[in-house]
Order: C-alpha cells, then structure tokens, then sequence
C-alpha cells in the first residue's frame, strides 16, 4: 500500500481546463472521495491517478516515487469502473485471472489467487460464467475482483455503485468499506453522490470546475462548508442561502426580515462585508412562537418523504427557503408560521467570493 | 372498419418489401432461370438468332455442357486453379491485411489527421470510377513510358511485362482487386472497434497490457462477428467479380496469356467473346451453385437467430 501525492496537477483538453492545479495527499491506507456533479473533473484526476490520462501539468508521487510518467501498467493499481469493463468475450474466471496472465505467474498460483478473491467476493460459484450471464450486483462483484486480484498498491474505484438498484446499494456501500479496511488499501472513490460519500469515506474532496472546493472529513464537510458551492451541494435538501445585506454594526437586512447577531465577533467579522449570505440547513430552521421568532413565513409546498417533510417557505416577497419537520407536524400551504434558526448552526458566506466567513467558529469556541 | 385496418396491416409488409421482391425476380431469379435452361442446350452464336426468334428445332436439349465442364474442358483445372488464388489471395488482402491495417490506423496512429490521410487513401479506389482506376494502373505499369516500369528500370531490376509475364500479372491482378475490396473490410473494422468501449481498453491498460496485447487479446476476439461477416461477403463478391480483369487485360487470349482467367471472367468470354452461350452459361451456372452453398455454409456458421440479435460488440 502507498501514499499518493498529487502535486498542483492540471489536465487540458485543447482550450478546457479539465482539472486545474488539484493539490492533494491521500495517506496510506485512507478511502478519500472525490465528489462533485457532471463535469467537475473526478473522474478525469482519477484517470491520472492511474495512468490513463497524463496531466499537463503538475505531478504524481506514489509514496516518493514520482509515477507522472509511468504507463499504467507498471503502475500497480486496481480500478473498477461505472461500466464495469468486464471482457464480455472471457469468463468470470478469466476475467479475474487477466491482470495474473499478463504478469506471468504460474498457472497455479493464478488458479488459487483468482479461487481466493473469489471466494472474498462471493463469486466463486460464478466463475465459468460469461459476464452477459451475471446481474449487475453480480458484475460489480467480478469488476472488483479482478481490481483486487493483483493486490494493487492503490484501489481506484470511478462511481461504482450508480448502476446498481437502491438496496444493492445500501448494501455495497457497507461491503466495499469493509473490505478496503480489511484489505488496508489505499481507496480513492469517485462519487456524485452525497450520500455515498459522507457514509464510506475518511477524507471527502469536493470538486467542481476542474478545482477543488474543500477537503476535509464528511462531519467538516457538512457541518462547516468551505464556500456556498459546498454548502448548496451537500444535504438533502441543501443548505439554504438567504442575501442579505449588512446594515448597522451586528444587524442584516434580509428579504422579509431583520436578524441582529448578539456578539461582539460577529460584529468584527460583519463590518468587512457589505452583502453576505446567511446559511441554514433545512434541519436547523426551527417553529417556534411569534415573540421568539427570528421570522415569520408562508407555506407554499409540503413534500411528504417519509420520516419528514420538505416544507418550502416564503420569506418576503421572493425568497424561499426549505426546512425538514417531523411528518407528525400539521403544515398547510398557504398557512402563516413563525420560525427561529438556530443560533449556533448559522453560517455566514461573502456574497461576492461565496467563501466562508468564521462566524461559526468563533460561536463554537465562545460556546 | 377494424376488417379494413387488419388488412392493411398483413398488407403493409408486403407493400415495403414488394419493390425488393421485384428486383430478385426480375436480376436473380429470372437471370438464373434463364441460365439453367440455356446450360441445357447447345445455343451459340451460329443458332443464336434462329433461338431468339423461337424458330422450331432452332436448338436440341443436351449435357453435352456439364460433360465439358467436369472433365472435356483442358483449362478448367487451370481456370480453378486461379480461382482458388485469385479469391485466396484478395480474400487475405481484403479480411486479414485489412483488419491489422484498421486497428493500426484506429488504436495504434493516435494522430487523427494521419488514420485520415490513411482511411482516405485506402478509399481511394473504391470511389473512383472502374474503369478510370483500370486505365490509372494500365498507365502504372505501361511498358517504357509507365512510372513504375520506369522506376524499377532506375533501380536495375530488369524492366519486367507486368500486364502478360506470370507470376507479374498474377500478383498484379491480386494488387489491383485487393487494394480496391480492402476499403469494405476498413470501413466495418474501423467502426467496430470504434464501438468497443472506451471502458474495456482503459480497464486492460491497468491491469498490465501493453498496446499490442489489448490488440491480440481485447480487440480482435471482440473483431469475430465483423470478421465472419467480412469474410463470408468478400467470399461471395469475389467468386463473380471480374471487372477489373476485363478491364487490365480486356481478351480471353491475354487473360490465358497472363494466367488471370477466372471463372466469372471465362464463363463472360465463353458467352460474349465466342459465343458459346450455352456454355457460359452453364459456367455461370457453376458459380451460382458455389455461391448458393457458401450462403448456406456461412448462414450455419452464424446462425440466423444470431445475426437477428444486437450488435454483438457492446457490452
């Protein structure tokens, strides 16, 4: 198992900036996300990483050792892709067994090696299949086999869940983790998926337009977004993001509402900025009596999903937010209510740069 | 109403395929029709006219033709002979030379504009006129005033006749009929393995092949069916083409003189050069036997149910 070091690593196609000056350091044996929507460039850093792709600029290091221009052959590493790849004209058997016949072992040890990660996998009763024959859950289970079979250095693993059907899912998500720690690989996964990222991950990168937006554990990422890109990417239903305006010291304008922070810090940090947004997670809106409130609201729309509900609100004149209640809470639209956010899961975002400003923190150390 | 509508769906079919069905009555079956019963008979150009006007005893029904043919005729083991490696040999050229000659341009050039440049130039022949590409490879090889006679004069090698000293004008016709037939197996190939996933060529290069063994051992097993396919047609087109002969050489004596008398071509000559139609025909007739069995040899090879399926390529 190694480290891997990406070291101010770009990727151009002609005139697109793919991936742009991506800085990274992936510890031995850590499973690190890289997440983002369509696009963002996850999936072609992941193709670097394995030698598919060589960056334009920028380098690579396995441990020390610089591998930017190394084919991926002679790299060592173990990749499971959307499609899964599988050879449809070989069995499962050979499937797993390709990576050992290019490297020559002897017939045996292929034999025990692929029987092995077979059995790991819960395969073994497949192996004189072709893969036309096999479920999707069941080619998943062969496409990492055969990433697992050479005991990669590194476990390159591009979105392979998304074909699979909820439950699998569910159940693949739990496995996969597993058996990375087990095995004590390096994972590197690449996800659009929220969900998937914040369950199985030890470190989650949040990319989009080719740079990184924030590294960090999945509790920083959701709970102390870097910039308004994170924050609305991450949380169902996501964070909501309300303009407002700094007005006298500590007090904002917001549509439909004045909020007026208590402290003295947030008045330091507030004096800098002139337009801002106030960030609140759907969780953290709160119902409450009209002498408590920060706000009052119209409902427009409930959305049953189970559990809770998804009610969205006006605030003002065009403003709407989203917040999550308990599916017992009796919401009508049209109805008027009155709601507090909580104080110390506020975060505060410059307009212009969208980047974090520390109010957060500080409430959290003060606290 | 719905009496009217049934109707109209058994008829609709047949209304698509009706215009189809009129073109393999009126060129295949009528032609092969006509065939048999000329091989039957003894019509040639002395009682041609007498038989087109139907004029009573004008011909006798004989197998005089099939005797000649299976054993009376002297050059029909040498005519099959040539057959054999005219149809081997470009067969080779247009399946085999074609295929290495597609995944070099498609997998291993990763220059765009030169797999163009290459597709283009293998095209070349195919979109020119036959008879212009004829007459382009006559000038080639012309004795004193054609540029490569001239060039192997240049280089010392003893200026050859192409166009009538064998094996020259044997490897001749194979370079002439192979460099226009390869461009059919290119443009199958090439989109074949332009079809295969980007996925599965990504997936061997990390598990450890190098170029040439995901071309040995990805791209060509994933190349069966477009290979049987381009064999079996090639096979087929081969055994009746002769367009080029006739055109390079033009007479049944410099055919016989060059060695490149096939069978399309001897039955075509039998029949319009010396008028034996009977003959011809009968030599035709021979043909269309071979190709009839081929069809079926090559319809068991791959199945008809499983030529009816989807693209055997994907995933």
């Amino acid at each position: 198992m190694v480290s891997v070091k990406l070291n101010k690593v770009s990727k151009y196609f002609g005139k697109v900036k793919a991936v742009d000056e991506v800085t990274l350091y992936i510890k031995d044996g850590e499973f690190v996300t890289l997440l983002g929507p369509s696009g963002c460039g996850k999936t072609t850093t992941l193709l670097m990483i394995a030698g598919i792709y060589k960056p334009t600029r920028g380098r690579i290091y396995f441990d020390d050792i610089d591998v930017t221009d190394i084919p991926p052959k002679d790299r060592n590493v173990g990749m499971v892709f959307q499609s899964y790849a599988l050879y449809p004209h070989m069995t499962v058997y050979n499937n797993i067994a390709f990576p050992l016949k290019l490297k020559k072992l002897p017939k045996n040890e292929i034999d025990r090696k692929v029987r092995e990660v077979a059995r790991l996998l819960k395969i073994d009763h497949l192996l004189d299949r072709k893969p036309s024959q096999l479920s999707g859950g069941q080619q998943q289970r062969v496409a990492l086999a055969r990433a697992l079979v050479k005991e990669p250095d590194v476990l390159l693993l591009d979105e392979p869940l998304s074909n699979l059907d909820a439950l699998l899912r569910v159940y693949m998500r739990a496995e996969l983790k597993r058996l990375q720690k087990t095995l004590g690989i390096t994972a590197i996964y690449v996800t659009h998926d929220q969900i998937e990222a914040l369950s199985m991950s030890d470190r989650i990168v949040v990319m989009n337009e080719g740079r990184i937006q924030q590294i960090g554990t999945p509790d920083e990422i959701y709970s102390k977004p870097a910039n308004t890109f994170v924050a609305s990417f991450i949380g169902t239903p996501p964070m909501n993001l309300i303009p407002c305006r700094v007005t006298s010291g500590k007090a904002l304008e917001c549509p439909g509402f004045k909020y007026v922070f208590e402290d003295e810090i947030a008045e330091k940090i507030l004096k800098e900025h002139n337009e801002i947004y106030l960030g609140i997670r759907p969780e953290d809106v709160l119902i409450t009596s009209k002498e408590d409130s920060d706000t009052e609201a119209v409902i427009l729309v409930v959305e049953p999903i189970g559990k809770d509900l998804v009610v969205t609100l006006q605030l003002g004149d065009e403003q709407t937010i989203k917040f999550l209640t308990p599916s017992s809470t009796k919401m009508n639209p049209g109805d008027k209510v009155y709601l507090k956010f909580r104080r110390d899961r506020i975060h505060l975002f410059d307009k212009e740069t969208g980047r974090r400003m520390e109010y957060i923190i500080k409430v959290g150390e003060k606290e | 109403m719905t009496r009217l509508k049934n109707l109209s769906r058994k008829m609709l079919p047949w209304i698509f395929l009706a215009p189809l069905i009129v073109m393999i009555i009126l060129f295949w079956v009528t032609p092969v029709g006509i065939t048999i019963f000329l091989s039957f008979t003894n019509v040639t150009y002395k009682n041609f006219v007498k038989f087109v006007h139907g004029i009573e005893g004008a011909f006798n029904y004989t197998l005089e033709n099939f005797n000649k043919l299976l054993g009376g005729d002297p050059y029909i083991r040498e005519i099959a002979m040539i057959t054999l490696l005219y149809v081997g040999s470009v067969l080779s050229i247009n399946a085999f030379y074609s295929l290495a000659l597609s995944i070099a341009i498609v997998y291993f050039i990763r220059n765009e504009y030169l797999s163009t440049l290459m597709r283009v130039i293998w095209l070349l022949p195919r979109i020119t006129p036959a008879v212009v590409y004829g007459f382009l490879w006559i000038w080639l090889i012309a004795p004193d005033s054609g540029p490569l006679y001239q060039l192997f004069a240049a280089m010392g090698i003893a200026p050859q006749n192409w166009l009538l000293e064998r094996p020259y004008s044997q490897f001749l016709m194979i370079v002439v009929n192979g460099y226009v037939g390869a461009s059919f197996g290119m443009i199958i190939y090439t989109s074949a393995i332009k079809s295969i996933p980007e996925d599965l060529i990504r997936a061997a290069k990390v598990d450890g092949a190098s170029d040439f063994q995901i071309a040995k051992s990805i791209i060509l097993p994933l190349l069966k069916w477009p290979m049987l396919f381009v064999i079996s047609w090639q096979t087929l087109s081969l055994i009746a083409s002769y367009e080029q002969i006739l055109i390079l050489w033009g007479s049944y004596g410099a055919t016989r003189a060059a060695g490149t008398t096939v069978f399309a071509i001897y039955a075509w000559f039998k029949a319009f050069e010396m008028g034996e139609y009977a003959y011809g025909a009968t030599v035709s007739l021979l043909l269309v036997a071979i190709g009839v069995v081929l069809i079926f040899l090559y319809f068991k090879i791959f199945g008809f149910h499983k030529l009816m399926q989807p693209s055997k390529i994907e995933v």
